[in-house]
C-alpha cells in the first residue's frame, strides 16, 4: 500500500513537469531540451538558499525565476539568435550543468536537518508518503488551473496561436517572438518549480537529477493522450496529471518485476517510446479496439 | 478618384538574397498608387514579382529601396505584427490562414483584435457568439453551423471563406487577397469570389487581388494591372477597364512574352 501511495505522491509531483513541457512540447509545437537544465538548476537554486536560511517558500520562488530566466535565455538564442530551438535549448542545458555545480558548490547538497516545505506540522502529522501526494497535488492543482484560465485569456489564445500557425498569427499583429519567448519561460519556471519541490521531497539535489527528465515529462504527456483520446485543451492538461501517475504505476511494476533502479532510464525511454508508437503499433496489432473499450470516444 | 492614395510605393526596390550569388531583383523601381474604395486585380506571369508585391507591402520582406506610404506615413519600418493594424490578409493556401486546432468561433475572436494588444483579460467567445453567427452566415457553405468545430475539421472552402471572414472582420485599410480562390474547386471557387465581391462593394473595401484568371481580372474590381519583372507595366482602370477585353489582354501578355 505504501509503495502505491508513494507512486502517486511521486505522479503529482513529476506531473508538474509533465504540464509544463505541455506548454512549449504541445502549444507551442517543439521539444524543449532546456528543461533537462532547468530542472536542476530549480533544485540547486533552492537547496543553496534553504541551506543559507531562506525560507522554503521563498526559496522554491527563486527555483522558479531561475528557471523562466534560464528559459529566456533559450528564448532569445531562438528568437533573436536564430539558432534552431532543439540546438538553443542543448546550449542553454549545458551551460546549466557549470551554473548548477556553481550555485551548489558542489555535486550535490543535501538538506539534512534543514526547514523544507515539507517540515510543516501539518505534513508531518500525515501518514508516511501522503505529504508528497497533498504537496504534490496542491501544486499541481493550482498550475493546471491558472494556466487553464491563462489559456482562456485574449493573451493565452494569442499563445495558441502561435504554436498552431505562425504566420497567420503574425498576419494579425501577434508578436510570435514574444510568445515564445513567454512560453518558454513559464514552461522553464515552472520545471525550476518542480526541481524545487522534488528536491525538498528526496531531501537534496543532485547535479545529475535532470538527466532523463525529459523523457519522463514527455511519457506523462504521452501516456495521458494514448490513454484518454481526444480531449478538450483543458481536460488534455488534467490528462498529463494522470498520466504521470499512471507512468509510476507502471515504473513501480516493472522494479516489481526485478528490475533495478539503474535501470529506471532504459524502462522510461522504452515505456516513451512504445507510447509514441502506440498508433502504428495499435494498428498492427488492433490493439486500439480492445483499449479503448469501456466508452473512450478515441476509435479511430 | 480622389488626390490623396491610401498607400503609395514609390521607387520600390526588393532583393532577395542580396549580397550572395544568387542576388536577385523582384521588384525593380515599382510605383503604385492605392485609392480609397479601389479594388484592383493584380495580373501577371509566374515571377513578375506579384507574390513580393504582397509580401513587401505586409512587411514580410524588407525593401531594399523605395517608400511604402500608408496614408502619407511612412511603414517601410515597421514589421509583420505592426502593419497587422492596417492590412487584412488571405493567402492561397487554405491552411495558412487559419489555426487548425482553434475553432471557427476562436480563430474569428483572434482576427477581431488584429492589432491590438493582448491581454490578461478572458476571452468573451458566448457575447460575440451573434455577431459570428451573423457574419458566418453571409458565407453559403455551412460555416455558421460549425462556430464550436475545430478549423482543421472544415473543407478547404469553408477553410478559405473563414480566412477571408477573419481579414474583414475588423475593416483593414487594404484588404490583400492572394489568389485565395485558386486552391478550390470551380463551383467553390465561384461561390467564394462572388461572397468576395458582394462583400468589398458593400463594405467599400480598398483591395488587391491577386489571379491567375484573366476572365476574373477583367469582371471583378475597377482597376486592373499587370506586372512584368518586378514593374507596373499596365494599369487601366474605371471605363477603360470594363471597354479591356480578354482578347486585348492576351495579346498584351503576348507582346511581353515576345519583348
Amino acid at each position: 500500500m505504501s509503495m502505491v501511495v508513494s507512486s502517486i505522491g511521486q505522479g503529482l509531483l513529476w506531473a508538474i513537469l509533465g504540464v509544463a513541457l505541455f506548454l512549449t512540447f504541445r502549444i507551442l509545437n517543439f521539444p524543449d531540451m532546456t528543461v533537462e537544465g532547468t530542472f536542476p538548476l530549480g533544485a540547486a537554486v533552492t537547496t543553496a538558499a534553504i541551506t543559507r536560511g531562506v525560507s522554503p517558500f521563498l526559496a522554491c520562488l527563486l527555483g522558479f525565476i531561475a528557471g523562466a530566466l534560464a528559459g529566456l535565455l533559450t528564448g532569445l538564442l531562438y528568437t533573436k539568435g536564430k539558432i534552431p530551438i532543439l540546438l538553443a535549448g542543448i546550449l542553454v542545458m549545458t551551460a546549466c550543468l557549470s551554473i548548477n555545480l556553481r550555485i551548489m558548490g558542489g555535486s550535490n547538497i543535501s538538506l539534512l536537518g534543514k526547514q523544507t516545505i515539507f517540515s510543516n506540522h501539518f505534513l508531518e502529522s500525515l501518514p508516511k508518503y501522503f505529504d508528497s501526494v497533498f504537496v504534490g497535488l496542491v501544486t499541481v492543482a493550482i498550475i493546471t488551473i491558472l494556466l487553464m484560465l491563462f489559456l482562456q485569456t485574449e493573451l493565452g489564445q494569442a499563445f495558441i496561436a502561435t504554436g498552431d500557425n505562425p504566420t497567420m498569427a503574425r498576419s494579425l499583429g501577434i508578436n510570435t517572438d514574444s510568445m515564445t519567448i513567454m512560453g518558454l519561460m513559464l514552461s522553464n519556471g515552472i520545471i525550476g518549480l518542480g526541481g524545487a519541490l522534488i528536491s525538498q521531497s528526496n531531501g537534496y539535489a543532485d547535479v545529475n537529477m535532470g538527466i532523463g527528465i525529459i523523457v519522463i515529462a514527455l511519457a506523462s504527456i504521452i501516456i495521458g493522450e494514448v490513454v484518454f483520446g481526444e480531449l478538450t485543451l483543458n481536460q488534455r492538461l488534467i490528462a498529463v496529471t494522470l498520466g504521470s501517475i499512471i507512468y509510476r504505476f507502471v515504473i513501480l511494476i516493472v522494479l516489481q518485476l526485478g528490475f533495478s533502479t539503474n535501470d529506471l532510464n532504459l524502462l522510461s525511454a522504452i515505456i516513451l517510446a512504445l507510447c509514441l508508437m502506440s498508433p502504428v503499433l495499435g494498428k498492427k496489432l488492433k490493439l486500439t479496439k480492445i483499449l479503448t473499450q469501456g466508452g473512450s470516444r478515441n476509435a479511430k | 478618384m480622389q488626390n490623396k492614395p491610401i498607400l503609395s510605393l514609390k521607387n520600390i526596390v526588393t532583393t532577395v538574397n542580396s549580397g550572395t550569388p544568387s542576388e536577385n531583383i523582384i521588384l525593380s523601381n515599382l510605383n503604385l498608387d492605392i485609392f480609397s474604395g479601389d479594388f484592383i486585380t493584380v495580373l501577371g506571369s509566374n515571377g513578375a514579382g506579384k507574390s513580393t508585391l504582397f509580401n513587401t507591402i505586409a512587411g514580410n520582406l524588407a525593401i531594399t529601396s523605395g517608400h511604402i506610404l500608408l496614408n502619407g506615413k511612412e511603414i517601410a519600418k515597421e514589421t509583420v505584427e505592426k502593419r497587422a493594424q492596417y492590412l487584412g490578409r488571405v493567402f492561397q493556401d487554405p491552411k495558412m490562414g487559419t489555426a487548425p486546432r482553434m475553432t471557427v468561433a476562436e480563430n474569428l475572436n483572434l482576427a477581431l483584435r488584429r492589432g491590438n494588444s493582448r491581454n490578461l483579460t478572458l476571452r468573451h467567445l458566448t457575447s460575440h457568439k451573434s455577431h459570428f453567427k451573423e457574419l458566418t452566415s453571409s458565407m453559403s457553405n455551412g460555416l455558421n453551423t460549425k462556430l464550436d468545430v475545430a478549423t482543421e475539421s472544415l473543407s478547404g472552402g469553408q477553410r478559405q471563406a473563414l480566412s477571408f471572414l477573419m481579414a474583414i472582420i475588423k475593416k483593414p485599410e487594404l484588404l490583400l487577397l492572394d489568389e485565395h480562390t485558386a486552391a478550390l474547386d470551380p463551383k467553390t471557387s465561384f461561390q467564394l469570389m462572388e461572397e468576395t465581391n458582394k462583400t468589398i462593394s458593400e463594405q467599400r473595401l480598398t483591395c488587391l487581388m491577386i489571379t491567375h484568371h484573366l476572365d476574373d481580372a477583367l469582371k471583378y474590381g475597377n482597376r486592373l494591372i499587370v506586372l512584368d519583372k518586378g514593374k507596373v507595366v499596365f494599369d487601366v482602370a474605371g471605363p477603360e477597364k470594363e471597354q479591356l477585353t480578354k482578347e486585348r489582354l492576351l495579346s498584351f501578355f503576348n507582346d511581353l512574352i515576345e519583348a
